[in-house]
């Protein structure tokens, strides 16, 4: 099992992401908006050619909507490619153990998108579910 | 499952589809030995592979099959329907075999002996067989070489393609930000070039000839004629045409019921037929021909044709149409009805055409990939319908507008017309909140963009309007800030969190490297709320100040090399014709086109090589006019500088830089108006009986000013309003109200008193009708 983890901020809580779901690290000049979308949908920008579908990991955690973040990690979902805004990326590190089921109640936000915690480097932290935050709140039935 | 083996079923089911028109071919003509021969390497080849891979059932069925061919070609036995029936039993029996051992349900388990035995007992050679064995050998296309790929690879290719092209875009952007540099260029446009190249090698990869969806039609037809006892002769043509493999698989359903409702309710049953003067054998024609950018698959039939009035019946009972509307439809808009949901003229459903797909969906379908669906029916004589589909899906014109500070696209395919609201042929009211625009009498629900995308400015402000007509058939106008460009976009799909908003159909990337989003007009009306108004698509195009509009135009060069601009509107398609279609006949050049002989324009002698033409229509008259080719499709408000004289050309404006010359649709349909239908309608204009003059040239003119020309002896020369008799004639006595126009031959008038008017004086004499015509 691949154990690297890509160690991202997310509203002020240092979270882990699965280093092998993350493409690359990008930074967002434009975005074009998505009249019409949901919130979490922040918009959409060209990278390398690509149109790029812009997540707002803010509003995807039901908080408010991100300052402007230029900051994202660069995901590919079902052959489409999205960016997901962070507030700071920090390492890629080796996960020291499995991820383990989630135990403690988080707030409802972040239970939606992270359903295991795994330690690295000492500390616990929350494991986000990439397609969770991508389909964002109101998918949530679905999800 | 086994390499070899998925090659024998692909192979298999390859040859199966192309076998089966062969086979009906052969049957009618049952002494072409090509066709026999290509029937018999099947079954060879299939009893051959079957026996390798060990498949007794395949095998049995292939070599009595074998056999009974066998028997055919060396003469012993000739070619029977029963024969035939049993040749084709035993191959869809080897097809539905080869089905299930794809799916590995190899347990199929109908017995195959009866058809063994049927293709078995031999009756001894006919001497049908002997005669017919000297029969014209029709030509065998010459085999191309093929290699089969799997269809996700050429798709990776396409997708690396369009990236490509993109790249290339940004690349030439950043080129010309960076200012000129004469080596950079010169590198960069070879290329581009390459790029370009590639493009359409990679396009044509993807393409496959149109023979795939058409193949299957004569066993289709053949079956179907059997079911119902109808006789028809069908006729393909075009085969070749080449179009993108997914457009072919979305086509083969809409291709597939238009064919099965000809058969079903297009042509009558043999009895009928006779009763109507009709050879007794239906005709089915299935054509398909490349103009441009688009497909145009024809498929014809000489049935009974579509009854507009029935449609309106119906429509009404159904509650779809209200009694004034009816009142207004045209004949065209009542034969359009039949795209309408839940509208069949069928007496009775039948186990063929069945019930519940109807002509709505097979336009919803077409429509779907970007394509359109025409028809056009002659009562009693027979159904035409035309289907333009894009050649690729990929790559779609569009027009891209703004709203809100930022740029969308709109599929071309789905836009009707742009008008320009400060040109006032748009006036825009609320009704109870709702918006409705008024266009040339006709009413509209109006949509905002900017309000619908959340931002500010009111459908009033907006700069121009959009005209939609979406899959579903209703038109609305759709209010943009600007309409900023056409162009050819690359589409990909959008991610489904954007697909959720409901609005769009896609993105894409811009030439200047940003995102754009591509609208999707029938989500943006049900986003709005709107009920598109279901009227057809004919309205009448004229009686608007050109300047004040923009219409698009087809940019043709004519045979004799000038650019000329003809209306979209009128062009009601686009035909290629041998050059054994035109005929100098009654006294002008006239072209047969399928079951019409039309007037043919734009050419001035009998060609020697094949034509293009432009079929054009003001609604009642048809007329052809050939054009060298078709340069482009071009949306413009052309200022057009008038013409020396009368002519086919209107005058002269500017496109491109260039000089194009803009048709004059009314100068060359005067020419061949039909007048006749409504002969009461007109003004009565009296001419002298037995002058070659007045007779052969000054006749045509009036009857173009309007006039409807009769003799001093017709009864209805007492309603004349004008008439006209040669200087040294007298008068005619019924002409007691009307006024006199004296016409004489000499130049000069002879005198102060003399009234009269040269005969050749043209502008003298137009200018004595139209008073008449006012007073």
């Amino acid at each position: 099992m691949n154990r690297l983890l890509l160690i991202v901020t997310i509203a002020g809580e240092r979270v882990a992401l699965p280093a092998s779901a993350i493409e690359a690290v990008v930074e967002i000049e434009s975005l074009t908006p998505v009249p019409g979308a949901a919130p979490h949908v922040a918009g959409l920008s060209a990278l390398r050619s690509r149109v790029v579908t812009v997540i707002d990991s803010h509003a995807s955690l039901g908080l408010s909507r991100f300052g402007p973040a230029r900051d994202a990690v660069l995901a590919v979902v079902d052959g489409h490619p999205y960016a997901l805004l962070v507030d700071a990326v920090e390492d890629v590190v080796e996960a020291a153990a499995e991820p383990q089921p989630l135990r403690a109640a988080a707030s409802p936000g972040w239970a939606r998108v992270a359903r295991s915690a795994v330690e690295a480097e000492g500390d616990l932290l929350l494991l986000l579910d990439v397609p969770a935050m991508i389909a964002g709140p109101a998918a949530q039935a679905s999800a | 499952m086994d390499e070899l083996l998925k090659e024998f079923i692909a192979e298999t089911r390859e040859m199966l589809a192309a076998i089966g028109g062969e086979i009906v071919a052969w049957e009618a003509q049952p002494g072409d030995r090509a066709r026999l021969d290509a029937i018999f390497r099947f079954v060879h080849t299939v009893k051959g592979n079957s026996g390798f891979f060990d498949l007794p059932r395949i095998a049995a069925l292939s070599h009595a099959a074998e056999d009974a061919l066998a028997a055919v070609r060396s003469g012993a036995r000739g070619a029977d329907p029963r024969l035939v029936s049993a040749v084709l039993a035993a191959i869809d029996r080897i097809g539905e075999l080869v089905q299930a051992l794809e799916s590995g349900d190899v347990g199929a388990s109908l017995d195959d002996e009866p058809l063994i035995q049927a293709l078995g007992s031999a009756p001894g050679p006919t001497p049908a067989a002997a005669a017919a064995a000297t029969a014209p050998q029709p030509q065998r296309a010459t085999t191309i070489r093929t290699i089969r790929l799997p269809v996700d690879l050429l798709d990776r290719m396409m997708s690396g393609v369009s990236d490509l092209v993109l790249a290339r875009n940004e690349l030439a952007r950043g080129l010309r930000e960076a200012g000129p540099g004469g080596d950079v260029s010169a590198c960069f446009d070879r290329v581009s070039g390459c790029i370009g190249d590639l493009r359409d090698a990679v396009t044509r990869t993807r393409m496959q000839r149109i023979d795939q969806l058409f193949s299957a039609l004569p066993r289709m037809v053949r079956d179907l004629c059997a079911e119902t006892g109808k006789q028809i002769a069908l006729t393909i043509d075009g085969g070749d045409v080449e179009l993108d493999r997914e457009m072919i698989e979305m086509i083969r359903d809409p291709l597939t019921h238009i064919v099965r409702n000809a058969v079903d309710h297009g042509i009558e049953p043999p009895e009928a037929r006779r009763a109507g003067g009709k050879p007794e054998a239906g005709s089915l024609a299935v054509r398909a021909c490349q103009a441009g950018n688009q497909i145009l698959i024809d498929i014809a039939d000489d049935g009974r044709g579509v009854d507009g009035e029935r449609l309106v019946a119906r429509a009404l009972a159904t509650g779809t149409l209200t009694a004034e509307r009816a009142a207004r439809l045209t004949p065209a808009q009542k034969i359009a009805l039949i795209f309408e949901p839940g509208l069949s003229t069928a007496a009775e459903v039948t186990a063929l055409s069945g019930r519940g797909v109807g002509m709505d969906v097979v336009r919803a379908n077409v429509e779907r990939i970007g394509g359109l669906v025409d028809v056009h029916s002659r009562a009693g004589e027979g159904l035409t319908l035309t289907l333009r589909v894009p050649l690729t899906l990929t790559i779609i014109p569009a027009l891209t507008v703004g709203a809100a500070g930022q740029s969308f696209a709109l599929p071309r395919s789905a836009i009707e017309e742009i008008v320009r609201v400060k040109g006032g042929a748009a006036r825009i009211e609320r009704v109870g909140g709702a918006r409705m625009v008024t266009l040339r009498g006709r009413r509209l629900p109006l949509v905002s963009l900017p309000e619908l995308i959340g931002g500010k400015g009111a459908a009033e402000e907006a700069q121009s309007l959009v005209v939609l007509r979406p899959a579903g058939g209703g038109t609305f106008a759709l209010a943009v800030d600007a309409v900023h460009d056409h162009e050819e976009l690359v589409v990909k799909p959008a991610a489904p969190v954007v697909m959720a908003a409901g609005l769009y159909a896609g993105t894409t990337i811009a030439g200047d490297g940003r995102p754009v989003l591509l609208l999707d007009p029938p989500g943006l009306a049900d986003r709005a709320r709107v009920t598109p108004a279901a009227d057809g698509a004919e309205d009448e195009h004229d009686s608007v100040d050109a300047a004040a509009r923009v219409q698009s135009w087809l940019l043709c060069r004519t045979l004799s090399g000038v650019r000329r601009l003809v209306p979209v509107t009128a062009v009601e398609r686009i035909e290629d014709v041998p050059a054994e279609a035109v005929a100098l006949t009654a006294g002008r050049l006239h072209v047969t086109v399928g079951e019409s002989i039309l007037p043919l324009e734009g050419c001035p002698d009998v060609p020697d090589h094949p034509l293009r033409l432009l079929r054009l229509t003001d609604g009642a008259t048809e007329i052809a006019y050939a054009v060298a080719e078709i340069a482009d499709i071009v949306s413009l408000a052309p200022q057009i500088v008038p013409a020396a004289g009368p002519g086919e050309a209107l005058g002269v404006c500017r496109i491109g830089g260039q000089q194009a010359e803009v048709i004059d649709l009314h100068w060359l349909f005067a020419r061949h108006a039909k007048i006749a239908g409504a002969a009461a309608e007109f003004p009565v204009c009296v001419l002298p009986q037995g002058d070659p003059f007045m007779e052969t040239i000054l006749r045509p003119l009036v009857e173009s000013a309007g006039y409807r020309v009769v003799c001093a002896a017709d009864a209805d020369a007492a309603k004349a309003e004008i008439v006209i008799v040669g200087a040294e004639s007298k008068a005619p006595s019924a002409a007691a109200g009307a006024r006199l126009v004296r016409l004489r031959a000499a130049v000069e008038a002879k005198g102060r008193r003399d009234d009269s008017i040269h005969r050749y004086d043209r502008a003298a004499l137009l200018a004595a009708l139209a008073r008449e015509a006012k007073g």
